[in-house]
């Protein structure tokens, strides 16, 4: 990679009390790539995307954003930087309808500066936006007006992700966002991911999963107990390489 | 075959409201959303029929039905706004009582736009107390508002040694309660006009879907870049200053301000906006279910009364529809 990756953290150190949950770890993410981020349970991987996403405040290292570094001081700063999360849990809105759910806390409104003021909602623009912005990432919903709550598991996904990069967000990080869902929308959800790359977006992935790690990532980092053990390119390992170095079998130090 | 007429549709662009409509009637709450509404036709109905030699369907008396809902409805909007955001206001009851004590203070020798301003400002103090202790030193609003609604009512009760002040003022009475456009009473208009507020706050404004969201997931709330404790602290405020409202209408009604106006009002507000589709625990609110709530509450009380009940067993009726629109709105939140 030639040009100044889209998101380089280094050094990145975490503690809770006693527990080293991250131990000086680097990552980069580069514009049009999935990034694995891989671990067993508790080697540190939701304690980086959230050093990441500005929900916590690492102990030591440095976050270099389109190569200009930048302390994310907090979710709504990190998306400010172009950086969107999409948690397992912390997602959409149920009572709220498809189009809400995407402009949530980023709603057009109508009625000019007063309209503006007071909030007044243009709910018909943002009702045609969000239906394109879906049909750009071939996200199909069967009504936008519809409340989330009542949407399937993997529309409910389908929703938070496409919310992440509706706004020209150019990172975006998933944790497990195929982890309740059945298998034909466990595909959509890749091939979203996939199409997210297609249009150069950087992508980090977290999962537990190694058929998706092959399936649509280009590069993996292996966490192990807060230390990083591995950076690989998926093209050159096996399934087994990858446990390997997860269980912590193998590690390159 | 879903599928397939789904994808057409999506590239179709977006269906009509009436597809819409249809669809979210059929796979988005349904009947639910309207039960409320049936409730009250049906219980319309039933005392049209039972209570026709009462009386009942009398204009007058169904004019009555109005003017005692309309402090009920008034506060049953503010209270959907602060159930919807997830907390409760137990202080309401009290705010009642301040607020006419202060309109009746004011109005003598200030005049009756003064009184009213005076009014809904001391409430939205209230809620801006109860809002603050809640969010920032963290503790549970019942709690908050429970201590609150003690405070609120021994300040009522010291104002004037348990005596009733007098307002003498005809276009406070007039404005709001004892007088009216016409044959339509001013508190009839100002259900109507609340209840119009509250719809467009809930439903147009961004605020109203910052309520909901913080009400039904705060983390998700604040994950999106909510400031959901602000949001808290002014569903709050909306809370008190309806209930304020309430009292300026109680005031006018009876042209006096008074320590006990409202003091029995809590259940029935809260029965009120539960029937009326607010979830008791956040995420879901009906302003209009919560008007209706309100007039089904009078009616239940007006048509007790006519049926020959005792205070005490209008009590016990009251309390068991509570627990049913309780019971009701959990087994709800549970479904979704």
């Amino acid at each position: 990679m030639s040009s100044a990756p889209a998101l380089a953290a280094s050094g990145i150190s975490k503690s809770f009390r006693a527990v080293h949950a991250l131990d000086d770890v680097s990552i980069e993410l580069h514009r049009g790539r999935v990034t694995a981020l891989l671990g067993d349970n508790g080697a540190g991987k939701s304690t980086l995307v959230k050093c990441i996403s500005g929900l916590y405040q690492p102990d030591a290292g440095r976050i270099f954003i389109e190569g200009a570094e930048h302390r994310i001081s907090s979710s709504r700063h990190a998306r400010e930087l172009g950086i969107e999360t999409v948690h397992q849990t912390l997602s959409v809105i149920d009572p709220l309808d498809v189009a809400e759910n995407l402009f949530l806390n980023r709603e057009h409104t109508r009625g000019g500066w007063l309209g503006a003021r007071i909030g007044l909602l243009d709910k018909r623009r943002m009702r045609q936006e969000c239906a394109s912005t879906l049909a750009r990432l071939d996200i199909r919903i069967p009504s936008l007006r519809r409340s989330v709550g009542s949407l399937s598991g993997g529309q409910r996904q389908a929703v938070a992700i496409g919310r992440a990069v509706a706004w020209g967000q150019q990172i975006v990080l998933l944790d497990e966002p195929a982890a309740a869902l059945g298998v034909e929308q466990t595909q959509r959800v890749l091939d979203l991911i996939v199409n997210l790359r297609d249009q150069g977006v950087a992508v980090l992935l977290i999962t537990h999963n190694m058929d998706r790690v092959l399936a649509v990532c280009d590069q993996a980092v292996v966490l192990y107990q807060g230390r990083k053990c591995a950076e690989l390119d998926v093209a050159d390992v096996t399934k087994d390489d990858l446990v390997s170095y997860i269980t912590g079998a193998r590690g390159t130090g | 075959m879903i599928r397939k007429s789904i994808s057409k549709q999506a590239s179709a662009g977006l269906p009509s409201p009436a597809e819409a409509w249809i669809d979210r009637y059929r796979h988005d709450g349904g009947l639910r959303r309207y039960v409320v509404y049936l409730a009250f036709a049906l219980i319309l109905a039933t005392f049209s029929i039972i209570l026709h030699d009462d009386g009942f369907l009398s204009s007058s008396n169904l004019l009555n039905i109005g003017r005692q809902a309309a402090p009920i409805a008034v506060m049953a909007v503010g209270m959907a706004f602060a159930l919807a955001a997830g907390e409760i206001d137990l202080s309401v009851g009290s705010v009642v009582a301040l607020s006419s004590l202060v309109a009746a203070e004011i109005v003598g020798n200030h005049g009756f736009l003064a009184g009213a301003l005076a009014a809904l400002g001391t409430s939205a103090l209230v809620g801006i107390v109860n809002g603050f202790i809640t969010v920032k030193v963290r503790i549970p609003s019942f709690l908050v508002t429970l201590g609150m609604l003690g405070i609120i009512s021994g300040i009522a009760r010291n104002w004037n040694d348990l005596q009733s002040l007098p307002i003498r003022n005809d276009r406070f009475s007039g404005i709001f309660g004892a007088g009216g456009l016409g044959p339509v009473s001013s508190l009839l208009i100002w259900i109507i006009v609340v209840g119009a507020l509250g719809h467009i706050a809930l439903h147009h404004l961004r605020w109203g879907r910052h309520v909901l969201s913080t009400g039904a997931d705060r983390d998700a709330a604040s994950a999106a870049g909510i400031n959901t404790a602000r949001v808290k602290i002014s569903a709050l405020v909306v809370s008190a200053i309806a209930a304020g409202f309430a009292g300026i209408l109680l005031a006018g009604r009876l042209s006096i301000g008074r320590h006990d106006l409202g003091e029995d009002y809590l259940l029935t507000v809260i029965a009120a906006v539960v029937i009326g589709g607010t979830n008791l625990f956040g995420g879901r609110a009906s302003v209009f279910g919560a008007v209706t709530g309100a007039l089904i509450m009078a009616m239940l009380n007006n048509g007790l009364i006519l049926m020959g009940l005792e205070v005490a067993d209008q009590l016990i009726a009251r309390g068991v529809i509570i627990i049913l629109a309780v019971a009701l709105s959990m087994r709800e939140a549970k479904e979704t």
